[in-house]
């Protein structure tokens, strides 16, 4: 019994031990000076163990008398997790040596968080849920402030911090209502208990778990901590932020919301119907006057959190499916956006204003190409791949009757195309200012360019993605 | 060659990755090897075309040289012409090279330059062979990210607000255009444009908001539809990125959007509103019919205060399109015959009437119209050319223009006559604005201090009008050519639409 159930969560296990023993190791002998090498390994680690459980895992297992589910939705989730994981660390190395705070800690936080999202795509009861939340989140909050002598770093690391806990402290609350109200906290047995008829307890408290979860996806009205956030982090954290964390969220929303909530779903369709749409307006609003590409891009994560919910709240195998081909394309875009944040630098010193990028084209033709597929592949402009992952969402919503939510959203996208189109504007079109340093940062400019090739190469047969994510979204929806 | 279609729409797509990829520095050697590279491109992508044209059977009224593939997400790659495709088809081609050609004295970023034109041209091509709802949508769309492209690097002063202003608009009215293909992909099943034809979408009136909707899907879609295309087209009174657009692209990009993209609308209206949405189309016929004719009209009036010879010629391309969708909303052999000839014909003399001004702007750097005068005593060939494209946009018989104005304004005497009085009216403004800036810009005397020393056309922007000139002429004199080729299929589809309209009608009474 307990050998199966260990053999079960093994991976996270296993990476678990590995954090553990790299962090006593470099510790006891280089300390900083293995950063490099804590970095690659750990990101091969990631790389290794996504391989091992996306060729591996077969069937649907519980462990822990249902603590723990090991499904393809699972599955899904935690190598899209790992690989973002591995592509945001090993760009990540050469700015942080560059500013010299290339600390091996880094590595192994992420890894902390890493095993802290693979634990949430897997919950089956409420206590795991939190668990894994609360590992990924407390990682977070450090290696936000990971700048210590930054003003602007500490500030972001205390106000995710803050705010986080107080998400976390209403997601709590709602559990305890839910555990009050329906005598238990699995999943599996609260999906028993409020079959056709809530009890308005149970009610309160998904509210309240919603709340705590939409804190973490940086949905409307639940988004204030983005942008101060993504601004102040440093560039890497903010780019790990943008990818393997919503994606660990986006999926734990779903795994609450079918398998504890599966039987009700028009208790929360609504609620994240609207969620989605205050989602993709605001972002796609409040991204127009911005002037730091960070904020710009918190922005548009906040837009295209709106989109994803939007598959959720079809409420269907369907929308589960384009839900999780949105976020897996959505990763892939911003890991190559952030590659390129990333090297914007002047003189040696980053910069994130967007009129640097003025003109960016003369400097380095290829990765201003790269870009502009980048960007228009997020502002959702055919035939990059970003177009199809806006399809996805809309086919799901207008097949589970939800039409208003797909014309608003199609709305939004034209007006968050207007900030995109910006950043093109900068770099093809813009006034003549001190250009930008061409940045040599050959492992950032490789994701850039994959990033982008996917991109483009993607439409033929999107990799296979939209497979896998239908065999996820059936192992989530029964 | 089974594929032909995919080789010919996706050639130009290649020589600009050869281009992007083998081609490198920015010296005159590098300039001259970009273009050289791809004036060779579309010639053969043109040569290769005249395979679509000769092997393509005018009484087969179906899709021919269709091509058939899966894709993702259940969609189709699909492609195919049939005879109201294949003339598109044809233009692209066969005007891709001159405007190539024409750009041969732009300095900066040409090799950039001609990636742009011609990956533009594999997504006009693509939007004109598609035979699936979401392929078309994706080259429809994608068109702009070159356009806005060109636009805006390579553009006048003004150019980027007219770059947004462009590629939101046109966005804007694709997105919804996107919606009602989901919808229609729901309703029928398959994105597949040929099975999608035969498919008959519901005209049951629906309440929206309290709102009853007569015709129901068929209405709602048309009318989205018709948010894209009327942008596209474009028609009054979302007619106003189009002066702006023109006015700051360069030449080339210019000649390309008038003579190509712009006909992408009436293509569309062809393809999809009509036969889809024949209930919606007929409903709404005489609301489409009287924006046409408000376009022909107040778009001529325009185009006679205008100071700017672009702009002007902008505000002439509108109305032009004014006589395209109002031949098509005729529903008659006529009209709609006329207006595919207006669009082929309006390809060939707006793109010459924009040469005719990037000739003479290449040399002042001004297309103010006061700014000239009296070229014809400098530049005798040029004012030559110039008469002969003012005359066929004004209509003159023994030009294409004079046919396509006569058809589409017969196919609107059958269906409105009123619409037909008003439309006529259009034809004296043309004539008035056309040959005021033709007395303006050629004829008086050359006083201008800064004309004195201005040449005339060399060998290469003369062999550019040539085959203009030699269309223009031919397709006036003998129409057929146009007619015979699209007759049946026009045909084809006025039958299925008016075969679609009694069982409806009936419906309707019971």
């Amino acid at each position: 019994m307990t050998s199966t159930d260990f053999s079960i969560v093994l991976p996270e296990v296993l990476l678990a031990i590995y954090g553990m023993a790299a962090l006593v190791f470099a510790v006891y002998t280089g300390k900083d000076k293995l950063s490099g090498l804590v970095t690659w390994l750990t990101a091969a680690v990631f790389v290794i163990v996504a391989l091992w459980i996306g060729l591996g895992g077969q069937g649907s297992r519980a462990a822990f008398g249902g603590l723990f589910i090991d499904d393809a939705f699972s599955r899904f989730g935690k190598v899209g997790v790992l690989l973002a994981g591995a592509a945001v660390l090993v760009m990540s190395h050469d700015f942080l040596e560059k500013r010299g705070f290339a600390k091996f800690e880094y590595p192994i936080l992420v890894l902390f968080s890493t095993i802290g999202m693979m634990v949430m795509v897997s919950a089956g009861d409420l206590m795991s849920l939190y668990l894994g939340l609360e590992l990924m989140s407390l990682s977070l909050y450090v290696i936000a402030s990971f700048r210590r002598d930054s003003v602007k770093s500490t500030e972001a690391g205390l106000k995710y911090f803050v705010l986080g806990s107080l998400s976390s402290g209403l997601l709590l609350y709602g559990s305890s209502l839910i555990y009050g109200f329906s005598g238990t906290t699995s999943f599996a047995g609260i999906v028993t208990v409020v079959q056709g008829n809530v009890p308005l307890g149970v009610l309160f408290g998904l509210i309240f778990v919603m709340t705590g979860l939409a804190f973490k996806v940086s949905a409307v009205p639940f988004h204030m901590w983005t942008p101060d956030v993504y601004e102040g982090a440093p560039t890497p954290t903010t780019a790990f932020f943008a990818t393997a964390p919503k994606l660990a969220a986006m999926g734990l929303f779903a795994r609450v919301l079918f398998d504890a909530f599966g039987g009700v779903p028009g208790d929360w369709q609504q609620v994240l119907a609207v969620i989605a749409v205050a989602s993709m307006f605001w972002g796609a609003f409040a991204g127009i006057g911005q002037t730091n590409i960070k904020r710009l891009m918190a922005y548009s994560s906040i837009t295209h959190m709106g989109f994803a919910l939007m598959g959720l709240a079809a409420a269907n195998a369907e929308g589960v499916q384009s839900a999780m081909v949105y976020m897996a394309i959505y990763v892939a875009m911003n890991i190559g956006a952030f590659a390129f944040i990333m090297t914007m630098e002047r003189d040696g010193k980053p910069v994130t204003d967007l009129s640097a990028l003025n003109l960016y084209w003369r400097v380095s033709p290829t990765k201003a190409l790269a870009v502009l597929v980048l960007f228009f592949s997020l502002a959702g402009v055919p035939p990059m791949l970003g177009f199809f992952a806006k399809f996805s969402v809309l086919m799901a919503a207008w097949n589970a009757g939800l039409t208003w939510l797909a014309i608003f959203g199609v709305i939004a996208s034209v007006i968050a195309a207007f900030y995109y189109l910006r950043v093109v504007y900068y770099i093809y079109f813009g006034s003549e200012v001190e250009p930008l340093d061409n940045t040599k940062s050959p492992v950032a400019f490789a994701l850039l360019a994959v990033s982008a090739l996917i991109m483009l190469v993607g439409i033929v047969n999107m990799f296979g993605v939209d497979g896998m994510a239908a065999i996820a979204a059936d192992a989530l929806v029964k | 060659m089974d594929n032909v279609l995919s080789i010919v729409t996706f050639l130009p797509a290649l020589a600009a990755l050869m281009l992007a990829l083998f081609l490198r520095g920015e010296d005159a050697v590098a300039q001259k090897n970009a273009k050289v590279v791809a004036l060779f491109a579309t010639v053969i992508t043109f040569v290769i075309s005249l395979f679509i044209l000769f092997g393509f059977d005018p009484e087969d009224t179906g899709f021919q040289m269709v091509e058939e593939a899966d894709w993702i997400m259940g969609l189709k790659y699909k492609m195919g012409v049939d005879g109201i495709s294949v003339l598109f088809v044809m233009l692209t081609t066969a005007l891709m090279p001159l405007a190539i050609w024409s750009a041969w004295d732009v300095k900066v970023r040409v090799k950039e330059y001609m990636i742009a034109f011609l990956l533009l041209e594999t997504l006009m091509l693509g939007v004109f062979t598609a035979l699936d709802l979401v392929l078309f949508y994706l080259f429809f769309e994608a068109g702009l990210i070159p356009m806005f492209l060109i636009i805006g690097i390579w553009g006048g002063p003004n150019r980027i607000y007219a770059a947004f202003k462009f590629f939101l608009y046109t966005f804007l009215g694709s997105v919804l255009m996107l919606i009602a293909m989901i919808a229609m992909y729901v309703d029928a099943g398959t994105t597949d444009i040929v099975t999608l034809l035969g498919h008959e979408f519901s005209h049951d009136t629906i309440t929206v908001l309290g709102f009853h909707i007569v015709g129901g899907f068929q209405t709602l879609a048309f009318l989205a539809f018709f948010a894209s295309f009327a942008v596209k087209m474009p028609m009054w009174p979302v007619h106003t990125w189009l002066p702006d657009a023109h006015v700051q692209a360069p030449t080339a990009g210019s000649v390309i959007l008038a003579a190509i993209l712009l006909k992408m609308g009436g293509y569309g209206f062809l393809r999809f509103s009509l036969p889809m949405f024949p209930y919606a189309s007929e409903l709404l016929s005489n609301f489409v019919l009287w924006l046409s004719v408000i376009a022909i009209v107040y778009a001529s009036l325009v185009a006679l205060v205008q100071e700017d010879m672009k702009k002007l010629i902008a505000y002439s391309s509108v109305a032009h399109m004014g006589y395209v969708t109002a031949g098509i909303f005729s529903f008659n052999q006529q009209g709609l015959d006329g207006a595919i000839f207006q669009m082929i014909s309006h390809g060939f003399v707006s793109g010459a009437l924009f040469l005719c001004v990037g000739v003479i702007y290449d040399r002042m750097h001004t297309r103010q119209i006061d700014a000239f005068g009296g070229l014809v005593k400098n530049m005798p060939a040029y004012a030559l050319v110039f008469m002969f494209f003012t005359m066929a946009n004004v209509g003159l018989p023994g030009t294409s223009g004079f046919v396509g104005e006569f058809l589409t304004i017969i196919g609107m005497f059958q269906a409105n006559t009123w619409v037909a009085l008003v439309a006529a009216t259009g034809v004296i403004f043309s004539a008035s604005y056309a040959l005021w800036l033709y007395r303006r810009v050629v004829l008086g005397d050359l006083i201008k201090e800064s004309l004195k020393t201005i040449k005339d056309m060399n060998a290469r922007e003369k062999w550019i009008f040539a085959p203009l000139v030699a269309m223009t002429l031919v397709l006036g004199v003998y129409p057929s050519l146009v007619t015979d080729l699209i007759g049946p299929s026009v045909t084809a589809l006025l039958d299925n639409y008016h075969a679609a309209l009694p069982m409806i009608a009936d419906a309707a009474t019971h």
